[in-house]
């Protein structure tokens, strides 16, 4: 992996199972990630599609499992549709999820980012809402305030 | 909480978060450069950003690599802005109450 562009931390009180089924199964990304599911059989060499809950045609990011290792480590390609062949274009994810204590500590590594690209400027706005509403809904039940519903695509 | 406006209510952990802001995944030597800090002052303030969640660290062969991590800024954010936003809304609610004349 090269050097990651971004980092997030975020430290739940949960579990890494609790963790891993938030991020991989649609009834409850769709509460905390602007109503959208992430669709994969997630096994590596799948692809997977952040697609909208209820109209699963607008898909917004498409890419490839290149990891899997529930409930621990999931590694993900991540590009807009219209840039999956171009290589500059996709970039990765590294979701780490350990155990803290009694908590979870998840790390996501966002890394291969086109410079000063739309993408670069959606995700650096984007991360620190959904991992803190993911945090907030497996902690207290309910997701942020805002974040259920889908929000305006990003600029192309 | 507690720990992430202490390590904000300080001139040099700001500093140091913007230079990040900057320019994500720096070592510790990228990060000293023109600074009027030493090193070893450089380094007791990321300690204390790392313990409030707001930097960082990933080890990169030899080098560590500090992050910033606005995570822990969006939930404080969250936490009034959801507050203002439930206000309004109960405002809504009894304004449509109001206006439609209705117990609900």
């Amino acid at each position: 992996m090269s050097k990651p562009n971004f980092v997030y931390v975020t430290y739940i009180d949960s579990t890494p199972e609790k963790v891993w089924q938030a991020l991989t199964d649609g009834a409850f990304t769709r509460r905390y990630w602007v109503n959208h599911r992430n669709a994969s059989d997630w096994k590596v060499g799948s692809s997977w599609r952040h697609e909208d809950f209820d109209d699963a045609s607008l898909v917004d990011i498409v890419g490839q499992v290149v990891e899997s290792s529930p409930p621990r480590r999931l590694v993900l390609t991540w590009s807009f549709p219209q840039d999956a062949e171009n290589p500059e274009r996709v970039s990765r994810v590294d979701f780490n999820i350990e155990a803290y204590g009694n908590a979870v500590r998840l790390t996501v590594a966002h890394s291969e980012l086109e410079p000063d690209s739309p993408m670069l400027h959606g995700i650096s706005r984007g991360w620190p809402l959904v991992l803190s509403s993911l945090k907030t809904m497996l902690e207290t039940g309910k997701p942020l305030p805002g974040t259920s519903q889908r929000m305006m695509r990003p600029p192309e | 909480m507690d720990a992430v406006f202490k390590a904000l209510a300080d001139a040099s952990r700001r500093q140091l978060l913007d230079r990040l802001h900057a320019e994500n995944g720096q070592a510790l030597g990228e990060l000293c450069k023109g600074l009027e800090m030493t090193r070893q002052a450089v380094t007791k303030h990321l300690t204390i950003l790392e313990g409030a969640n707001l930097v960082v660290a990933t080890r990169r062969g030899r080098e560590k690599l500090h992050y910033i991590n606005p995570v822990p800024i969006n939930e404080i954010a969250e936490r009034w802005i959801g507050k203002y936003e439930r206000h309004r809304l109960k405002a809504l609610s009894e304004l449509k109450r109001a206006l439609e004349g209705s117990d609900e």
